[in-house]
C-alpha cells in the first residue's frame, strides 16, 4: 500500500505533493520559554471536542495537521502532566497558525 | 480472560527488561522513532515494509511471517510485549496479525510509546542482536479477519463500527487529519454502522479505558454487544485497537477487524454508502 495511517514529516514547508488549494492546513510551533519543543504531541480536537488526529512535533517543535474549515482545538501534551490548549479556525487555501507556549 | 492476560503497563515492562522468554518489539510506520530511541532490549518491526507484501495488497504470507519473526529471533514460546507510536495503532495490528497467525503469548503495552515518553523513561538507541529461530505460524484465524463480501452482507445484521473520526464518517473528510485529504474513494461510511472512534476507547496519554467504560462506550452508541461484531477504519489499524478493545479487553466471542476497511470499501463499484450523522 503507498501509505499508511502514520503522519508525514512534520516539517515548516509543505510537502510538495500537497496542494494548498485543496487543504485547510493547521501548523504550529510549540515552545519553552521560547525554544522549540521536539517530541511533544499535538492532538487535534474538532467542535465538539472529539479527537481527530496526533502528532509529534519535529526536532523544530512543528506540527502540522490538514484539517477541514471550521473551528478546532490543538492540545499539546509534554512530559510532567504538561496539557495546553488553543484554539484555531481552519480555512480551506490558507495555513492557519498556532503557537503553543508550556 | 483478564486484563492482565493481554496488557501490561510501564512499570511491568521495566521490571522485566531481563527476564527470560519476554521479547519487546516496538511496530511503527514511521521507524526513525525507534531509531531515535526505544525501549531497552526491544526490536523493532516495520509495518510497511515487514509487516505488508510489497507487491499486491495483503499482509505477508505464512511463510514470510516465519521468516519475519525468524529474522527477529522470536520464538514460538516467547512472551511477545509489543509497543508503538501513534497510541498503539500499529502495535494493535501487530498483535492482531500475531494473533491471525496463531502466537500463543502476546500482550501490549498500555499508552504504548507515547505514556513510555510522557513518563519521561528510559529510551536507548543500541540495537539489541538476538539469534535466529526457526519460527513456526498456524494458518490464519479467519475467524478475526472480515471481508468486503462479510461486511456488505453485515449491513443491518451483525454490528458495525466505523472507529474513524466523526468527520471521516460523516464524508467531509477522506483521511485522518494528520495526512493530506485528496484520495481515489468516495467519501462517508457503511450503512448502518455506528460512529466510534477508536481515541473514545482511549485516554489522552494512549492507555485503554476500564472494561467498564468501554463496555458503556459501545452499549450507549447502540452496539449489541451479544451479536458478532465487525469493525474497520480506513486502513486497518486504528480498527485493530477496537478489535482489541473488545475482543483482547472485554473478552467477546465474534469480533473481526475489516482491513480493507475504507480505502477498499470506499472503492468498489455498486455497493451501499451513506453521508452524513449515523442513522
Amino acid at each position: 500500500m503507498s501509505q499508511g495511517c502514520a503522519a508525514p514529516a512534520q516539517t515548516a514547508h509543505l510537502p510538495a505533493t500537497v496542494d494548498l488549494g485543496n487543504e485547510a492546513v493547521i501548523q504550529g510551533t510549540v515552545l519553552r520559554g521560547g525554544d522549540p519543543v521536539s517530541g511533544a504531541y499535538a492532538r487535534l480536537l474538532d467542535a465538539s471536542g472529539e479527537f481527530t488526529a496526533e502528532v509529534v512535533t519535529s526536532e523544530e517543535g512543528i506540527f502540522r495537521f490538514f484539517a477541514a474549515d471550521g473551528d478546532w482545538t490543538v492540545r499539546v501534551l509534554a512530559p510532567g502532566g504538561v496539557s495546553v490548549d488553543s484554539a484555531v479556525t481552519a480555512k480551506t487555501g490558507e495555513i492557519a497558525g498556532v503557537e503553543v507556549a508550556i | 480472560m483478564s486484563r492482565s492476560d493481554v496488557l501490561v503497563d510501564a512499570a511491568w515492562v521495566e521490571a522485566n527488561l531481563d527476564a527470560p522468554g519476554v521479547v519487546l518489539v516496538e511496530v511503527d510506520e514511521d521507524v526513525s522513532a525507534y531509531d531515535k530511541g526505544h525501549i531497552r532490549g526491544a526490536v523493532k518491526i516495520d509495518w510497511q515494509t515487514e509487516l505488508q507484501d510489497p507487491v499486491r495488497r495483503d499482509f505477508v504470507d505464512r511463510v514470510g511471517f516465519e521468516q519475519l519473526l525468524s529474522r527477529k529471533g522470536i520464538a514460538n514460546d516467547d512472551t511477545v510485549i509489543l509497543y508503538g507510536g501513534n497510541n498503539n495503532w500499529f502495535a494493535a495490528y501487530a498483535y492482531w496479525y500475531f494473533k491471525l497467525y496463531g502466537h500463543e503469548n502476546v500482550k501490549l503495552l498500555d499508552g504504548g510509546r507515547k505514556k513510555w515518553e510522557l513518563d519521561s523513561r528510559e529510551l536507548v538507541v543500541d540495537v539489541p542482536s538476538r539469534p535466529e529461530t526457526n519460527y513456526q505460524a498456524k494458518e490464519q484465524d479467519l475467524a478475526i479477519r472480515a471481508f468486503r463480501d462479510e461486511v456488505v452482507d453485515a449491513i443491518g445484521s451483525k454490528g458495525l463500527i466505523d472507529v474513524r473520526s466523526p468527520d471521516e464518517f460523516t464524508g467531509k473528510l477522506l483521511a485522518p487529519a494528520h495526512l493530506p485529504q485528496e484520495q481515489a474513494q468516495r467519501a462517508g461510511h457503511v450503512p448502518t454502522a455506528r460512529s466510534i472512534p477508536w481515541s473514545k476507547a482511549a485516554n489522552d496519554d494512549g492507555t485503554f479505558k476500564s472494561d467498564e467504560d468501554l463496555r458503556k462506550l459501545y452499549t450507549e452508541a447502540g452496539v449489541d454487544l451479544n451479536k458478532p461484531i465487525i469493525a474497520y477504519c480506513r486502513i486497518g489499524e486504528r480498527s485493530s485497537h477496537t478489535w482489541f478493545a473488545l475482543r483482547e479487553l472485554l473478552g467477546l466471542p465474534d469480533v473481526k477487524n475489516y482491513d480493507g476497511s475504507w480505502t477498499e470499501y470506499g472503492s468498489l463499484v455498486g455497493v451501499p454508502i451513506e453521508l452524513g450523522e449515523p442513522k
